[in-house]
């Protein structure tokens, strides 16, 4: 057997526990009977604060408006994404590179280009902040995880097999129903679970295109800034994390004979 | 070429497709008969599937004009042609099943499922494969798989049956049976096929007209035994089945009158007479020896009846031309 170095696996470990250590500790704190201020170790431990969060109406408007927005931006992103890719995979039109990159844009741009951008843009309309803005907002980057995921199986996809549908009758459309689409299903669940998961978790644009609204990583944020019932915040982040975890894992095990998740990085 | 009774399946006139610099197909003039089993046979590159790809609508020609059955084909789209292909990977769906796939063309045209399955059915016990319907093309051998995609592509009930390379990914032993179904296939059913293939022993077998592409252009257009035995070109004699090309001053050394001239390897007799020569190499293919043999400067091809006994390199022999066993190429 081959083993790396010492050193390098030191290393490796030193990285690992630098990742890993923080999220460990909003679980830890999560069952702290200390609510003012985080202090090491937890002076005692308690389910209190999981109780105390069921029942707070906040955390639960906060949850609702971002599954909705979440759910309503994969939506779109589904739709927009995969007609996107299957007109760049397809076809060789004029400015197709150009395309490409301006829908790959919105992941590279920093989110508080794209806020700044999108406040500005309603505001300049007149347009006022809604529960559709949020999901503009989202679905700019939720597009481009969906259209990554089915542009890497369009190719993998053999050109052949839409050329056998269209000679044996079937038009455009068919084929895309009959052939492209059942190709595509596994990538575009995969998309659509890390574009959910991005969007369930997002602050920055949000805070940009949100107005008044709360989601759930807004209500976290302002809710860090007051000492009162500080653990009722790390138990909604354990939630948080293992609601924004599973589809990432479960789209990285349907995706994994193939092509690479695209777009983990956002 | 305007009387209706010789009413072409496939006509082309003067068509051309370039890619680049490329030119795949150039300025070609095709006349395939209805019924026909037509051969376009030419080496790797010759523009054979482009052709069979201008046929079935997956390409528009840069010049010229395709009919099918009389029926100009100008921006008409794959799916409005009463053409269907075998493709050289099958293209079978993996998503689904054989049963499935046969019934493709139907499902698409909106047969009712009773009516399409019962008619999948059908097709699958054409091509020996009942009570396959339920499997998907994955868990079927390549064999299989070809008559699945013969099947699904037959089942439309297509004027024309384009067939690219179609038993290039079997084995020798299936290659050789599916070549006796195909014939006994269009016999049966009457379509056209125009099937492409690099391997002149198959052209030969099976077509009862092959065409010669070399460089996009087709250089001969005739039945199996006339492009065989009378190539008109250089690259002909060479490509279909190995003939010797003679050159004008060897022509003249065998005692023909000045040209070129191709002459078949299995027409020269090894003997007691003829023209003495020394065997250069000499090659075992079963029933018959390959042997190539020097001529003073000349290298002329010889093949020999194996039971004639070993040839070794080195040896003695003497070749025997018979009359009229030269044919006289035009260049
Ligand atoms: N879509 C294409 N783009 C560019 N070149 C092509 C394309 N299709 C075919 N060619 C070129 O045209 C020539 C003829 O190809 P093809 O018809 O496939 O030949 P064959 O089937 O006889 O091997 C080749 O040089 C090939 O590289
Ligand atoms: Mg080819």
């Amino acid at each position: 057997m081959n083993r790396a170095p010492l050193g390098l696996r030191i290393a490796a470990a030193a990285g690992l526990l630098f990742l890993h250590l923080p999220l460990a500790l909003i679980f830890l704190y999560a069952f702290t009977t200390e609510e003012r201020s985080y202090q090491f170790p937890p002076p005692g431990y308690t389910l209190e604060w999981f109780a105390v969060a069921w029942n707070r109406p906040d955390i639960w408007a906060a949850l609702g408006l971002s599954v909705r927005v979440a759910a309503t931006a994969t939506a779109i992103a589904l739709v927009l994404g995969t007609l996107a890719a299957a007109a760049v995979a397809r076809s060789r039109f004029f400015g197709r590179d150009s395309v490409t990159l301006l829908i790959i844009l919105p992941i590279a741009l920093p989110g508080i280009v794209t806020g700044i951008a999108l406040r500005s843009a309603y505001s300049l309309a007149d347009i006022p902040f809604s529960f559709w803005t949020i999901v503009v907002g989202h679905a700019t980057f939720c597009i481009v995880v969906v259209y990554n995921n089915a542009v890497a199986r369009l190719r993998r996809t053999s050109g052949s097999l839409v050329e056998a549908s269209m000679d044996l009758g079937a038009d455009g459309f068919q084929t895309f129903r009959h052939v492209v689409l059942p190709q595509l299903s596994t990538a575009l669940l995969a998309g659509g679970m890390l574009a959910f998961a991005l969007s369930f978790d997002e602050v920055i644009v949000t805070t940009f295109t949100a107005g008044q609204q709360t989601t759930l990583p807004i209500w976290m944020l302002s809710e860090l800034i007051r000492p009162r019932q500080r653990p009722v915040t790390n138990v909604v982040a354990a939630m948080v994390i293992a609601v924004t975890f599973l589809p990432i894992l479960a789209a990285y095990y349907l995706t994994r004979d193939g092509d690479r998740i695209a777009g983990q990085g956002k | 070429m305007t009387d209706p009774a010789a009413l072409s399946a496939v006509r082309f006139r003067g068509v051309s497709r370039h890619f680049g610099a490329t030119r795949a197909v150039d300025g070609v003039d095709l006349d395939i008969a209805p019924g026909a089993f037509f051969a376009m046979l030419g080496p790797s590159g010759s523009g054979k599937t482009t052709c069979l790809r201008l046929i079935a609508g997956f390409e528009q020609p840069d010049a010229g004009s395709i009919e099918i059955f009389g029926a100009p084909m100008t921006g008409v789209p794959p799916y409005r042609r009463s053409v269907n292909t075998v493709f050289q990977d099958y293209a079978l769906f993996p998503h689904m099943t054989v049963g499935a796939n046969v019934a493709y063309g139907p499902m698409v045209r909106g047969v009712p499922r009773a009516e399409r399955e019962a008619r999948a059915r059908e097709l699958l016990a054409l091509v020996a494969l009942s009570g396959f319907e339920d499997r998907r093309p994955a868990q079927l051998s390549g064999g299989q798989r070809q008559r699945v995609a013969l099947a699904r592509a037959l089942i439309n009930e297509p004027k024309v049956l384009l067939l690219d390379e179609p038993l290039g990914a079997l084995d020798l032993k299936l290659r050789e049976q599916m070549q006796v179904e195909l014939k006994s296939l269009q016999r049966r059913l009457g379509i056209t096929f125009v099937f492409v293939t690099h391997d002149q022993s198959e052209a030969l077998s099976m077509a009862d007209r092959i065409a010669v592409f070399n460089e996009g252009r087709i250089v001969q257009v005739g039945a199996p035994d006339e492009v065989y035995e009378r190539p008109q070109t250089r690259f002909v004699a060479d490509f279909v089945g190995g003939s010797n090309v003679v050159e004008p001053d060897a022509a003249e050394r065998l005692g023909l009158p000045r040209g070129l001239y191709s002459l078949r390897p299995e027409k020269i007799r090894l003997g007691e007479i003829g023209f003495a020569g020394t065997v250069e190499t000499t090659l075992y293919q079963g029933a018959q020896r390959r042997v190539v043999v020097a001529v003073g400067s000349d290298r002329l091809a010889v093949v020999a009846p194996a039971e004639r006994g070993p040839l070794p390199v080195g040896s003695a022999v003497r070749l025997f031309v018979p009359p009229g066993a030269a044919h006289r190429m035009e260049g």
